[in-house]
């Protein structure tokens, strides 16, 4: 006799499935924000799978920050040629050309928070109602707070305190011209339960989650790559190590850890060994202790 | 690590700092080396910066700058942990009479609540609220774990007292599995592992209970019902004339070969083909999601509910539902609002309240009917159309429904169908 019970990757993989469909159900333009990074690789093969045997119905909109590592671009765009989808690319560089947001600066400069203009300007852009993401509930304290379907108001801003509530699988989507949601098919994954789902499914990475020799240097606990956006400092030097990347953002804030992981397995082992969060080794959520919810409020992923 | 049989359990806790809510789960996620090093370095932190001494585990659970600022909780907050034996969903919800919507949104999904009793107080007024709420969602299992044993000497008799306490106001309730486990959050006992300080005690610890509780049977496996999201059309080579009918099975089985009824429609039709995540498969359960191909061409569209021939919803356009009112703004009489069940979207109109329940002490009020945030009350709903209905008791997805402002879009409140 079978068994009338999933087990929890299944159910996991469910949820996501019907969350997906209530998204292509209750919106006009929904898109897939696609960071090239894990998360948003999972829902696009969750998303492959909602509608099979038809073609995902949704546009992949990535934010290009302009520091990305070469291997994210060739991912994306071999990607987005095999799912025969549409891919739309909203530029950083450009928002900056165009005198939209000023460049940090200083040691520590990122493009990371100046991502949220040109996400908010490409969701106008393109008349976007609805952008699907890869958070988790589980990365960070303000996003355990997040509703799978999760209003923005038409500055595109999170209003955390104000949230509409969120019973059974009952989505409520309704919102007016110009605002949009933000929806998170994944909310309930943890970072374990991804990395045993893509071993599972055997989904492509990019090579960078693996474990690699690159040229680094130290700074801020972790391995920063080398890239040409990369400023010395005075006692830094670069070293080549073995490393590999537990999440992956900019090249110049993404730090790798020290790993002989090559393969899923391996991962999968490293990982459940782990005693650290993996947005540890990212700088954007140092910066102080509610840095997340901040940008969050102001339209961040 | 073997995961193929390894299931996920969801549940609620209600509760604020002082009855030890949040040391309880800093103590579960802590004791069960969930928490990692760089999350404990901030807490700890934080701790000194607050003057406590030690660490203090309650801070692991608050998310908002508003909430670690006041130490309240105020929205429902998601935490995660796996053992070898299941994974958990914890739905941190607060305990205060004035979010009692948020505790109703955590215990909608819910598995199992577990309500903190202070061995000290015994039951007070919040527990039989925190109670009643876990019975009017339905939730399958409840743990009253009886905290702050360290503070009684660690008595049996204390223990004993609030159990024949809670036991005379619960036999109202709808709740069958009720369990009490006697705890110290603070020093550990009973959380993760068993107490040496009550030897008295017999059952299992706290996450013992949770990892071995019978749970295949919270969802209903008898009663059909496959609401239908959206239906895939691919009309590419292959599938030309492929007609998908996607969605989630709320309840029951599904089988190649089914006899079925549409409804509304109420055409009747054999199952083709059923789709599920990973390819062609002969039947499907809840809560999977597949998709569905017949063997008649009907036209079905989202909002529809495919059921077995022999054992379908009432499907009805008056109904009487146990409504929470979820919204700042007070329910308008005779106003018309947008009513969400299913995937099955409907204007309704709240044409009666029939009372009132004093949330505190239960009794029901015929006087006062006015609907305001956090009020609960039994109502009598008049759809423009029919819904395809089942009781709450007998089913938790084709049983709720919510309202919706159509001047605001806001979620104004939850149905329990009676």
């Amino acid at each position: 006799m079978s068994k009338y019970y999933l087990n929890y990757l299944d159910e996991l993989e469910s949820e996501a499935i019907y969350v997906l469909r209530e998204v292509w159900a209750q919106f006009e333009n929904p898109v897939i924000l696609f960071s090239g990074g894990k998360d948003s690789i999972v829902v696009t093969h969750l998303a492959k799978k909602a509608f099979y045997p038809s073609k995902i119905p949704f546009a992949l909109m990535h934010v290009d920050t302009g520091h990305n590592f070469p291997e994210t671009i060739k991912f994306r765009d071999d990607l987005v040629k095999d799912l025969d989808a549409r891919l739309i690319v909203g530029s950083v560089q450009t928002s900056i050309d165009n005198g939209r947001v000023a460049e940090e600066k200083g040691k520590n400069a990122t493009r990371n928070a100046l991502q949220i203009t040109t996400l908010l300007d490409a969701i106008e852009e393109h008349k976007v109602d609805c952008a699907i993401g890869g958070g988790r509930r589980d990365e960070e304290k303000a996003r355990a707070k997040e509703r799978f379907f999760s209003h923005r108001d038409d500055f595109g801003q999170w209003d955390p305190k104000n949230q509409r509530p969120e019973l059974w699988n009952i989505f409520n989507g309704r919102h007016f011209e110009g605002e949009h949601f933000r929806v998170f098919p994944i909310s309930n994954w943890t970072e374990m339960d991804v990395w045993n789902y893509i071993r599972r499914e055997k989904i492509e990475i990019p090579s960078l989650y693996l474990a690699h020799e690159r040229e680094v240097v130290w700074r801020n606990d972790s391995w920063i790559p080398k890239s040409e956006y990369l400023i010395l400092e005075e006692n830094e030097k670069i070293e080549t190590k073995k490393i590999r990347f537990r999440t992956l953002g900019d090249i110049t804030i993404t730090g790798g850890i020290e790993s002989d992981a090559d393969n899923i397995e391996k991962i999968v082992q490293e990982v459940s060994a782990m005693r650290k969060t993996e947005r540890g080794n990212r700088t954007d959520d140092k910066r102080s202790e509610t840095a997340m919810e901040d940008r969050k409020k102001q339209g961040y992923f | 690590m073997e995961i193929n049989n390894n299931q996920l359990l969801r549940f609620t806790t209600a509760g604020s700092v002082d009855d030890g809510k949040s040391t309880l789960i800093g103590r579960l996620l802590y004791d069960s080396k969930s928490i990692f090093e760089d999350q404990l370095e901030a807490i700890e932190n934080t701790s000194k910066k607050k003057g406590h001494e030690g660490v203090d585990l309650a801070l692991f659970t608050d998310g908002l700058r508003d909430e670690r600022e006041q130490g309240i909780t105020i929205d429902v907050a998601y935490r995660y942990f796996t053992t070898p034996k299941r994974k958990f969903i914890i739905a941190d919800t607060p305990g205060h009479i004035q979010y009692t919507r948020n505790m109703v949104t955590g215990a909608s999904t819910a598995n199992a609540a577990i309500i903190l009793v202070d061995a000290r107080h015994g039951v007070i007024e919040q527990t039989k609220r925190h109670a009643f709420i876990a019975s009017l969602l339905h939730i399958p299992h409840v743990i009253v774990c009886i905290n702050k044993m360290d503070l009684v000497d660690f008595e049996e008799a204390a223990y004993n007292k609030i159990i024949r306490e809670f036991e005379e106001f619960s036999s109202k309730l709808l709740v069958k599995d009720f369990r009490f486990i006697p705890i110290s959050a603070l020093l550990g006992d009973n959380v993760v592992n068993r107490s040496e300080n009550m030897p008295w005690y017999q059952g299992g610890p706290l996450l013992h209970t949770l990892e071995t509780m019978h749970i295949s049977s919270d969802i209903n496996k008898v009663d059909a019902r496959f609401p239908v999201q959206t239906v895939l059309r691919p009309q590419s080579e292959g599938f030309i004339d492929y007609r998908g009918y996607a969605g989630r099975l709320a309840s029951g089985v599904l089988r190649v070969g089914d006899e079925v009824a549409v409804m509304p429609s109420g055409f009747s039709s054999t199952i083709k083909s059923i789709e599920g995540p990973s390819g062609s498969i002969n039947e499907a359960f809840a809560p999977m999601s597949v998709s569905i191909t017949l063997n008649d061409d009907i036209d079905i569209s989202r909002g529809d509910m495919i059921v077995r021939a022999n054992n379908q919803p009432e499907a009805s356009q008056d109904i009487e539902v146990m409504l929470c009112w979820l919204n700042n703004n007070a329910a308008k009489p005779r106003a018309k609002y947008t009513i969400k069940h299913t995937s099955n979207d409907q204007k309704a109109m709240i044409k009666e309240v029939i009372y009132k329940i004093d949330i505190n002490t239960l009794a029901r009020k015929t006087e006062d009917t006015e609907l305001t945030m956090n009020d609960i009350c039994k109502v009598k709903i008049r759809t423009t159309k029919p819904l395809m209905i089942d009781s709450y008791r007998e089913n938790r997805v084709t049983g709720s429904v919510v309202l919706i402002d159509e001047t605001t879009n806001e979620t104004v409140a939850a149905g329990m169908i009676v």
